[in-house]
């Protein structure tokens, strides 16, 4: 397939025969890219694919190994670590990049500070910090620090930060990855609005769907190597995962099999108030997948960290195979045989200077005992299981976890998590930034597990896997829990009224309005 | 499954992957010594250098729980204050004892359980300000390194606790004599390291206290006792400080307000000049005990030679400490 566009004499920046090796690893293969002002220029690919590596070396945050780059149509070497920004190049990256303890004003303006008379203009930069802010909707304070936000607020915070540079190229790795679906539409339209200004916008997204809706031409990278750039109104979400994956997807979603009647209760939450949860109640069963909907800051993660004991209690009763539960360490959930796996990989899930292996075992070291003393072999054992069972790609095991791609720090948790064979599993967003090709393979283990026997809670902001996979779906809303959907009531529809508060639960007669 | 084949299969090809990362203090150390023996043809004698290793046996096991306090991602400025306190109240200890046990090791003991004692609780005071306090290592530390300073002052009323001569002959011996001709200082400094060694690599205390340091809130997500942990490498620290003084009260047999002074410097410079990272996540204890031999031979080299006066030993010090994380951090980008 051939470009569908003219020629890239117009291009605003394009790559020519990139290739680019990190030490002996090659990881892109002379890849050729274009993208022309007012243009949005979608990149997939399977996780390691390279895009990230490629739209870094769009933006100088690596230098290719052969090949050259034109800006302007002048062929030009682009400064290293953000320098290209003044040439107006600005990337959003994968993984956060924010100062912790900066607030959102002082890092949106970070590194080209307003000044009057010398100083600083703090008044000026908190007034158009708001601004920017409001033009995405988001409600958070300019003086509040980043350390407080929520993981999809930081990311709007970069945002913000990105849209308010004048930028010319404007590259975003996976923004919309930790975005609900409303904060996705703002954000778009907010790309429409710079590209209608003749901003060319370089997205990368899992999203097949979003990637339909947004961009006009669509390149597929696959292992590094260019298989096409193609104009995005010939394809159908089918035709590009194929093209991704190199082979047909067919049945995304596993067919459910709703647990009996009559199984067990293995979680029973009574009444729970926590820190951003009201009054919660729920039941989940063996052999369950209880999908759990809501938008962000909807109270979910909350849930779940309230019931394994990472954040404290108020009030409220669990019960955990019939026997009440009184988590205050997460050790006594795993030892209870009750995992949850978070959805801030890069914050929370692993340890990035460190190796594959110290990282998947670190929950269940005690597994790894051999007379007292840790036993590297077992450890190793363990991990070659986990790379099989979870397709985790690594080239090399001792490579620090930080530079994994995306999806494979995602594989990775997933395996960290069930290292400690539970038998109910909280799953905190766990398909995010992850490609259709290992979605697939991650709902089909879901779903092996459930059928196991084992009872799975899935949190989840992507309303179609929710629906695909959940035997009932618990919508959230601010805290509380605003309804229960059961078989053909599962329908995107449903859960939006109940998540907008349209819809307050009529059968559910725990919940007070 | 056998216990040790599979141990051995893994073992060669991680160990023969020799890079300047962990050979760069062993590399340094080589050096030193070669330019020892060029200098002065006394340096690379059995007595030189079992003096240089017993004298680097004080700090070197401080360092080794400072090692484990910086790979958590702590600090611990007090430990040559302490060391000061513990050798004072060592003393007292024992003077005030003699009239009812005696003169004998019974003493000794007694004054030796004390000093490892109020090492652990000096630790415990630490660790739980640092943990259930919630107040930084550094201002913790900084405070609890002014207070045990002027204590040992006060206990010392500004002059000198001396031990009773009849009970320092009978304590003698620990520092100055040795199995087989190696002094103990230098036999418990490697007990001890390789102990610290074993912990670090081959327990769970060991990797949490490396996840902890890399990155906290991982470690509490992964099920990790990030308090308790913490608080354990204070309390080892301190212990271990009990240990060094133990060794080092027969030494002089005194106690006075000087004793002990910059310890926790050179502590921590043995540390990071071993390879561990100040900010925590990655610590190696057989590191710190080349770093503190480093410092150790520096100091003697340079009283051994004429060319350069022995007063810039502490320049010396200082530029060996930078070049040692310049190097680890130029290997990082590369
Ligand atoms: N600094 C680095 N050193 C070594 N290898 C690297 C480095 N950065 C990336 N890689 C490797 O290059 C490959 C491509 O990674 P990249 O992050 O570009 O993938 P990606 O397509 O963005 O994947 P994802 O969808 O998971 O984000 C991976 O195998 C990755 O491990
Ligand atoms: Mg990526």
């Amino acid at each position: 397939m051939s470009s569908a566009e003219g020629t890239s004499a117009s291009a605003i920046l394009s790559a020519s025969r990139i290739s680019k090796s990190f030490g002996e690893i090659p990881v892109l293969f002379s890849i050729d890219f274009d993208i022309k002002p007012g243009e949005v220029h979608a990149i997939i690919g399977e996780n390691g694919a390279g895009k990230s590596t490629l739209i870094k070396i769009l933006s100088g945050f690596e230098q290719p190994t052969s090949g050259s780059i034109s800006y302007d149509g002048k062929v030009v070497t682009l400064p290293p670590n953000g320098g290209a920004e003044a040439m107006g190049i600005v990337l959003i990256h994968q993984e956060l990049n924010l100062a912790e303890h900066l607030t959102v004003a002082d890092s949106i303006f970070l590194g080209r500070e307003l000044k009057k008379f010398g100083f600083l203009d703090v008044a000026e930069m908190r007034r158009r910090a708001a601004e920017v802010m409001q033009t995405l909707h988001v409600n958070v304070d300019p003086d509040a620090r980043i350390n407080t936000l929520s993981v999809a607020d930081k990311q709007m915070v970069e945002i913000a930060k990105a849209i308010s540079r004048d930028a010319r190229v404007l590259v975003m790795d996976e923004p919309t990855a930790v975005l609900s679906v409303g904060e996705t539409q703002t954000l778009f339209e907010q790309i429409r609005r710079l590209t209608a200004r003749g901003v060319a916008v370089i997205f990368i997204s899992h999203k097949l769907d979003e990637i339909m809706e947004l961009a006009r031409r669509v390149t597929v990278l696959r292992d590094g190597q260019l298989i096409a750039t193609v104009g995005t109104e010939a394809l159908t979400p089918d035709s590009i995962a194929q093209m991704m994956v190199g082979r047909e997807l067919s049945n995304l979603y596993p067919p459910k099999h709703e647990p009996d009647v009559d199984a067990p209760l293995v979680l029973s939450v009574h009444n729970l108030v926590a820190k951003g949860v009201k009054d919660v109640s729920f039941d989940l069963r063996k052999g369950e997948i209880l999908g759990f909907a809501g938008l962000i800051g909807s109270g979910r993660t909350a849930v779940a960290e309230a019931i394994v004991g990472l954040s404290h209690r108020d009030s409220g009763a669990i019960e955990v195979e019939g026997q009440p539960a009184n988590f205050t360490q997460v050790a006594q959930s795993v030892d209870a045989g009750l995992a949850y796996m978070t959805k801030d990989r890069k914050g929370k899930g692993l340890l990035l200077n460190m190796g594959l292996r110290p990282n998947l075992t670190l929950l269940t070291l005690k597994k790894h005992l051999k007379g007292g003393f840790l036993d590297p072999s077992s450890e190793e054992k363990a991990l070659e299981r986990a790379v099989r069972r979870f397709d985790i790609r690594a080239r090399d095991a001792t490579v620090a976890v930080g530079r994994l791609s995306g999806g494979n720090q995602q594989k990775l948790m997933l395996g960290k998590t069930m290292e400690t064979e539970p038998d109910i599993i909280i799953m905190d967003e766990p398909t995010r930034g992850i490609d259709v090709g290992t979605k697939q393979q991650i709902y089909h283990i879901i779903a092996a597990l459930a059928a196991e026997g084992k009872s799975i809670i899935v949190i989840s902001s992507e309303m179609q896997e929710v629906i695909g996979l959940s035997h009932r779906v618990v919508v959230m809303r601010e805290g509380r829990l605003a309804g229960v959907l059961e078989g053909a009531e599962i329908t995107e529809g449903e859960i939006m009224r109940y998540a907008a508060g349209i819809k307050q639960s009529g059968h559910n007669d725990r919940i007070s309005a | 499954m056998t216990a040790s084949a599979p141990e051995t299969a893994g073992k060669p090809a991680r160990g023969f992957r020799i890079d300047l990362k962990t050979a760069g203090p062993l590399l340094a150390l080589a050096l030193l010594v070669l330019l020892g023996i060029t200098l002065n043809e006394n340096f690379f004698t059995y007595n030189n250098l079992t003096n240089v290793l017993a004298r680097s046996s004080f700090i070197g096991i401080i360092a080794i729980g400072a090692t484990f306090v910086i790979t958590a991602g702590g600090l611990d400025l007090s430990v040559g204050s302490m060391a000061a306190v513990i050798a004072g109240v060592m003393i007292m200890v024992m003077n005030w004892l003699i009239p009812s046990l005696g003169i004998g090791w019974s003493v000794v003991l007694a004054g030796m359980l004390a000093g490892i004692l109020l090492g652990g609780v000096a630790g415990v005071f630490n660790g739980m300000m640092i943990t259930r306090g919630r107040i930084e290592a550094f201002i913790v530390t900084l405070g609890t390194m002014g207070i045990f300073r002027s204590l040992v002052t006060f206990l010392a009323n500004g002059g000198t606790l001396s031990l009773n001569f009849q009970v320092a002959d009978v304590y003698r011996p620990v520092y100055y004599d040795g199995l087989l001709g190696v002094p103990y200082p230098i036999i418990v400094f490697a007990v001890v390291a390789i102990a610290g060694e074993i912990v670090m690599r081959r327990t769970t205390f060991g990797r949490h206290c490396a996840a902890i340091g890399s990155n906290e809130q991982v470690a509490r997500y992964s099920s990790i006792n990030v308090d308790n942990v913490r608080l354990l490498t204070y309390i080892l620290q301190g212990v271990l400080v009990g240990v060094a003084v133990l060794l080092y009260v027969p030494r002089l047999g005194s106690a006075s307000s000087t004793t002990g002074v910059l310890w926790e410097l050179e502590a921590i410079a043995g540390v990071i000049i071993g390879g561990t990272m100040l900010k925590g996540g990655h610590g190696r204890v057989w590191g710190t005990v080349v770093g503190v031999v480093i410092l150790g031979l520096i100091g003697n080299i340079l009283n051994l030679q004429s060319l350069i006066s022995p007063y810039l030993n502490g320049a010396f010090q200082g530029v060996i400490i930078i070049l040692a994380v310049l190097l680890q951090r130029g290997r990082r980008n590369g």
